[in-house]
């Protein structure tokens, strides 16, 4: 089997210090292949949210390592950490977190702006990833003036702008109606089979993780039972 | 991120909450503004001194009086010298005379290139055609020296025939008609001699003088005419009055620099001379202005320091505002260096904006003054009370982003250096 994509040894995380201190995660190992969707579950507190952040690169563990592609992330500068985050990941959160008075193609994108690129470039782009998402009708509304499910579409957009290797979605229909989140997560799955995107997905809904192709089950900071969803 | 783009988001995100920045900007703006008009007045005061310099004379020379022992008024009474004349200045004002021994002395003392007793002249009236009589005061000229002329040119000291410069106020009375058909007329001027006798002589005007308020109000002469004047004056008097002056004027090597011309100043000192320069007369008018426009410009930037304050609140509550956009940016990858300038950039917009307008107002305020300063202040003709020079409008605006960069690092640190994870958290 090739080496994982991701792959995480003794993970801890602890929150605070002395009396307060609250150890999150206690000690997780975790693979991750290449084109592979994972669902993280749990209860709520488990540390789901957590363990994404630290997968992301958005947080540093306490103990343990997290590989990235065959390199320890912990020896990365804080400027490769960026440019990782920049192009390697795209994000979905349960919250858009869109800049409500920006335009649709504005938002989209922004990690092409980050990145560096010409505007002309970053138009070019963004229009084909709306137009991938069916919403390059909308590009010149304001972000504020769309649906719920329009908005997720957008941040999908945003997520996939750059070519990312993995999306990381928390949450990603938990603000959406059955029927909408239903297609969101068709267009994350379509994703990941036909461009094998990798998705690691936080969710507490069953059926979406169930769509998986494996679901981590956290309790109490600890891989429970690691068992094949569909089963 | 570019720097095009950085500095776009930043104009843009200024703006985000119109009414808050609209304040800032205000507060910015007036601080701004009575900067420019309060360095606007000093330069507009000080060039029109400066313009006015040339006409009261030149750099090169310097005036020379006798020292007089008594300098401490307040020390009783004085005693009484019987070389004590009637100086220019308040009434009672008196100063001891130079004899032609001083000259001789001061022409002797190293440094003086040249000396000349400034001649005194009274004269009695100036009339023209058989006209009526008007008094004239007469000033001495000294070479080099540039009185702004209306028409005509500079009296010719070389001349052997008697000129004159008139002041354009004499035309009409005189019936000189327009300043240009002045040129070239005679006029009669009249003296009183040593045995009380009123005689008079004749000089041609050569040009006609803007009206101005440290130029001399008088007449100037050639040296041809003020030699004829002087003589007709000195007719029958004793010699010892007609061998008195008041002062002299010493041309010295100006470009020798400061310490030497301080030099010669000893020298003349130590031999019993006050020497003063032009430079010394006027350093004081334009220290005194210097030193209000201070003071103004002083209140002008405790109000900028008030408005700087207020970016440091405006941008505390935008980078809270945007807390969870600013986490979204860095969690994509944006480096906290970025997010620094995005927001100190931010900070020198609102300075920018706001200088900007304060300083175009100021120089529209100027035009509006400029367009009546002529009514309110008749007697200072030629004056522009708010001059507003490129390189201190520039550098009033530079000075405010300046203020306001300083005053958005604090903010533009503090979103910085905020953890992308509590920003996302952050509900
Ligand atoms: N910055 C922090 N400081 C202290 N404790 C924290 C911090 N962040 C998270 N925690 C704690 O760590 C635990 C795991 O949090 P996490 O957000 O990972 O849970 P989660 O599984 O995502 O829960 P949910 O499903 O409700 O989102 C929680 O008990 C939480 O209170
Ligand atoms: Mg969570």
């Amino acid at each position: 089997m090739a080496s994982p994509l991701i792959s995480v040894r003794n993970l801890r995380k602890t929150y605070g210090s002395g009396p307060s201190a609250f150890e999150a995660l206690k000690g997780l190992d975790l693979d991750i292949s290449e084109g592979e969707a994972v669902a993280i579950v749990g209860r709520s507190g488990s540390g789901k949210s957590t363990l994404m952040h630290l997968l992301a690169l958005l947080d540093r563990p306490t103990v343990g390592t997290i590989t990235l592609d065959g390199t320890d992330t912990s020896r990365l500068s804080a400027r490769q950490l960026n440019r990782t985050r920049n192009s390697t990941f795209g994000f979905v959160f349960q919250q858009f977190f869109l800049n409500a008075q920006a335009t649709v193609l504005d938002n989209v994108t922004l990690p092409l702006k980050i990145a560096g690129a010409s505007r002309r470039e970053r138009t070019a782009r963004g229009m084909a990833a709306l137009a991938q998402l069916e919403l390059d009708d909308k590009a010149g509304n304001r972000a504020n003036d769309l649906s719920g499910g329009q908005k997720q579409r957008v941040v999908i957009a945003r997520a996939l702008i750059n070519r990312p290797r993995v999306i990381f979605a928390d949450e990603p229909t938990g603000n959406l109606d059955t029927a909408t989140g239903g297609v969101v997560e068709d267009i994350l799955f379509d994703l990941n089979r036909r461009e094998g995107i990798n998705l690691v997905v936080v969710t507490h809904d069953d059926d979406l993780a169930a769509r998986c192709d494996r679901g981590v089950h956290l309790r109490d900071g600890l891989v429970a039972a690691r068992e094949e969803v569909a089963a | 991120m570019r720097a095009v783009d950085i500095v776009g988001t930043a104009f843009r995100n200024a703006f985000r909450a119109k009414l808050r920045t609209s304040l800032t900007v205000l507060a910015i703006f007036i601080g701004a503004f009575t900067l420019s008009v309060t360095n606007g007045l000093g330069t507009g005061i000080n060039r029109y001194i400066d313009d006015t310099v040339a006409s009261v004379g030149v750099d090169d020379v310097m005036t020379v009086t006798k020292a007089s022992d008594d300098e401490a008024a307040g020390d009783g009474p004085a005693e009484y010298d019987p070389d004590r004349i009637e100086a220019d200045g308040p009434p009672g004002t008196t100063a001891v005379a130079l004899t032609d021994d001083d000259i001789d002395t001061i022409a002797d003392v190293a440094g003086v290139l040249e000396i000349e007793p400034v001649k005194d002249v009274a004269v009695d009236y100036v009339r023209h055609d058989g006209g009526d009589r008007y008094t004239l005061a007469v000033s001495q000229f000294v070479p080099g020296m540039e009185v702004e002329l209306t028409a005509g040119d500079q009296v010719d000291l070389d001349a052997d025939d008697p000129q004159l410069v008139l002041p354009e106020d004499y035309l009409e009375p005189l019936e000189l008609g327009g300043a240009g058909d002045a040129l070239g007329r005679t006029v009669e001027l009249a003296v009183t001699d040593g045995t009380g006798t009123q005689v008079t002589t004749e000089a041609t005007v050569v040009g006609v003088a803007e009206p101005g308020v440290i130029a001399m109000a008088g007449a100037i002469p050639n040296d041809a005419l003020t030699e004829a004047l002087y003589d007709l004056q000195s007719t029958g008097a004793p010699e010892s009055e007609t061998t008195r002056y008041g002062e002299a004027s010493v041309w010295f090597d100006a470009g020798a620099g400061e310490e030497a011309t301080q030099a010669l100043q000893d020298r003349l000192a130590d031999a019993g001379y006050t020497a003063v320069t032009l430079e010394e007369q006027l350093g004081t008018i334009t220290a005194v202005i210097d030193a209000i426009v201070l003071v103004l410009n002083g209140f002008a930037v405790i109000a900028l320091i008030a408005a700087g304050i207020g970016i440091v609140n405006t941008l505390f509550m935008a980078v809270q505002e945007r807390t969870r956009e600013v986490g979204l940016m860095k969690a994509m990858g944006l480096s906290n260096g970025r997010v620094f300038s995005l927001f100190s950039i931010e900070a020198v917009v609102i300075g920018l904006v706001g200088s900007a307008l304060g300083a175009l107002v100021a120089i529209g305020v100027g035009q509006l003054v400029g367009g009546v300063s002529g009514e309110l202040l008749p007697d200072l003709p030629g004056l522009t009370l708010l001059a507003f020079e490129p390189v201190t409008v520039a550098a009033v605006v530079l000075g405010v982003m300046a203020i306001a960069f300083l005053a958005g690092n604090l903010p533009a640190l503090r979103a910085s250096r905020q953890d992308p994870i509590s920003s996302l958290r952050y509900e």
